[in-house]
């Protein structure tokens, strides 16, 4: 096997479920592995070959001052440059801290937090540098994952939709939960790539893979409105794994509910 | 990793979790009694299924409801998924090249291939029930309050019903080659701490109980642990008060459990020489096994009993109050609390996860490790330590090849 691409898997502020979906890919990995030069991938291995790397795959947002310095490096010994899920993608649960004082929020969680090294915000890596490919979802969908990898292989680009998930949902024969149920779906405006799971659950859209191409997050929402579904369900319904994505951002501060102190009696 | 050695004696020993902190227990402050099940299962990849079922039993309790019948053990089942799946993963990927002398699975498998590919069969397995059940291997999307939001069918229940059998095989396999490892020597004297039902090995049912005397349900577990921040690390350090430092996971369970692990686990635990006095840290590995063919055998029967119930959840209604829940992660014990309002606005949070609960156990093998091992050079040394770290299966697994030692000799 000559010329084996080198591959450098990163993890930044996450749950490690996206760098796993790697290794729970049980029927391919061995293949992969001999496809590709897995160089440094500590999930997996503690050897650690010095780039620079063909691919690096970065997990997690950058939400430390380290971190910051550290994804420059990253950028600096990676020829391609890929970032997978929604917190390498658009800062995660994580971002919740951005519409929130984080020195509160560390003063929750730790009695001192003077030792808490964090920054005010959790953001995506195309933040910081140059991202070639991004793999949404959270987790990210292995099905995609292998299609990335084979498309750097065969130095083609990967097929990623960004089409609502409706499209999936309508091809896997689903009943719409939105207008059958009345479920406060996310679909309409989120990306494809899950194969449309939730609605397959009995279950509404909650948006892992971010906003779709061109969202209409307004007429979502003037819908959700008309099936009596309450401003602050709306507001909590963007601000999760994707909160950080400018659309589901805007979105979420479009019904934005009144704050307690602010609501005279 | 921090290690100072005074005058030719190790002086102390600091293990520096630098996991970015990501603030679960401030941002679930004023959302919806429904949303931590989905929330707090992206605290790990790894054991989602942990986080949501004691988010669950937590947010219940505080409701007053108690899930139970076949909707309880559709939950068990899920969890059993877990821990194959986690277990499995731990198991081959990380520990096992330790003991063979290889840097990862990639190496081990150049030379073990067969071992390799069983074990990523058996993982699979595991995946397969978490992805029936839970609807997604990692942050499944089926649980919720009460229940489900579908129920499996007769053909996807039969269908797992072949893939289990399948594992039960494979794990049997799997206990007989780890136990004929070389285990490096090292005792441990800690306090262990599992759940403990009297009709079952400890998942998600029993009381909080010690080899020292503890014996609490979850609420009282809550009172008894104090987290401490230390300044080296983000993790936070939990002790029980008055009783210090413990020991948490597979060793603790197995401990206090041994008697009611099914008996195709329980023989093969005998037939390794691996009893319930075990205090090896290094045999975790085998213990990690055994549970794991529990955990197989114990999803066939869940199967086999199974009755359909009328829906796929029990109505969960909010209440002002306060709610409890403990269960055991892969890695061990894991503790939610709630305070909710009476719309079922969260309004206060707690979340212990195993790996704090470990931390400081964790750094007491390392300093007896390192104390009677200084004749090693430092990297030598620094891959004994890593191996002992993952015999505790941190929930920093990200960072398990992680260690960055820095010896300071005096």
């Amino acid at each position: 096997m000559v010329n084996r691409p080198s591959l450098a898997v990163w993890k930044f502020a996450s749950c490690d479920g996206c760098q796993l979906t790697l290794l729970d890919c049980e029927d391919e990995l061995l293949a992969v592995a001999e496809a590709v030069d897995i160089a440094y991938f500590l999930e997996a291995t503690r050897a650690a070959a010095e780039g620079p790397y063909d691919v690096s795959i970065v997990e997690g947002s950058v939400t430390t001052p380290d971190d910051l310095a550290r994804i420059q490096q990253v950028r600096a010994v990676s020829r391609t440059l890929v970032t997978i899920g929604a917190c390498a993608t658009a800062g995660g649960i994580q971002a919740l801290r951005n519409f929130a004082d984080v020195r509160e929020y560390a003063a929750i969680v730790y009695a001192d937090p003077r030792y808490v090294a964090t920054l005010d915000r959790s953001t995506p890596i195309s933040a910081h540098v140059p991202v070639d490919l991004e793999l949404r979802g959270c987790p990210i969908d292995k099905g995609q994952l292998l299609e990335m990898i084979g498309a750097l292989l065969a130095g083609r680009a990967p097929d990623l939709p960004r089409y609502p998930v409706c499209i999936e949902c309508k091809q896997a024969g689903n009943p719409c939960v939105l207008v059958a149920d009345g479920a406060p779906c996310l679909g309409p405006v989120t990306a494809a790539g899950c194969g449309a799971l939730c609605p397959r659950y009995q279950r509404a859209c909650f948006g892992c893979f971010g906003p779709s191409e061109q969202p209409d997050t307004a007429s979502l929402i003037d819908a959700l409105v008309a099936l009596g579904h309450p401003p602050e369900e709306i507001h909590r319904l963007f601000r999760t794994f994707n909160a950080g994505s400018p659309p589901f951002e805007e979105a979420a501060v479009s019904v934005e509910p009144p704050r307690r102190s602010e609501v005279t009696p | 990793m921090l290690v100072d050695i005074e005058d030719g004696a190790v002086s102390n020993v600091q293990l520096r979790i630098y996991e970015p902190p990501r603030f679960f227990e401030a941002f679930l402050v004023g959302r919806a009694y429904t949303e931590p099940a989905d929330i707090t299962a992206r605290i790990c990849g790894i054991c989602p299924v942990a986080y949501q079922m004691s988010a669950c039993l937590a947010l219940e309790d505080a409701c007053g409801v108690r899930v139970e019948g076949p909707l309880h053990d559709l939950r068990r089942l899920l969890y059993c998924g877990e821990w194959i799946e986690s277990h499995t993963l731990h198991v081959h990927l990380l520990h096992a090249p330790d003991f063979l002398g290889f840097d990862g699975a990639i190496d081990l498998a150049q030379a073990h291939r067969a071992e390799v590919e069983r074990g990523l069969e058996l993982k699979k397995i595991g995946n397969e029930i978490v992805e029936v059940i839970g609807g997604r291997a990692i942050h499944p999307v089926n649980v919720r309050l009460g229940g489900f939001y579908r129920l499996p069918t007769r053909k996807e229940r039969r269908d797992l019903r072949e893939r289990v059998l399948r594992a039960i095989d494979l794990a049997t396999e799997v206990v007989a080659w780890v136990g004929g490892f070389d285990f490096p020597e090292l005792t441990h004297d800690h306090e262990m701490v599992a759940l403990v039902d009297p009709d079952r090995y400890g998942v998600m049912d029993g009381r909080v109980i010690s080899d020292r005397g503890l014996d609490v349900d979850a609420a009282g577990f809550g009172a008894a642990i104090a987290e401490e921040q230390v300044p080296w690390s983000t993790a936070l350090q939990a002790h029980l008060l008055e009783r210090g430092n413990y020991l948490v996971g597979p060793m603790a369970r197995l401990a206090l459990g041994y008697g009611n692990l099914l008996p195709p686990a329980r023989e093969a635990a005998q037939a390794v020489g691996l009893g319930p006095d075990t205090r090896n840290p290094f045999r975790s590995i085998v213990t990690r096994a055994v549970e794991t063919l529990h955990a197989c055998v114990e999803a066939l029967e869940i199967l086999d009993g199974w009755e359909e119930p009328e829906a796929p959840a029990v109505p969960v209604e909010p209440r002002a109050g306060e709610g409890h829940g403990v269960t055991e992660a892969p890695r061990g014990l894991l503790y939610h609390r709630y305070v909710l309002d009476e719309d079922g606005t969260i309004l206060e949070v707690q979340i212990t996860p195993p790996t704090s609960q470990n931390q400081a156990t964790i750094e007491h093998d390392l300093f007896h490790l390192v104390e009677r091992s200084l004749d090693l050079d430092d990297l030598t040394l620094q891959h004994l330590a890593e191996q002992a770290i993952r015999n505790y299966d941190p929930c920093i697994s990200c960072a398990t090849h992680f260690l960055d030692m820095e010896v300071r000799r005096r």
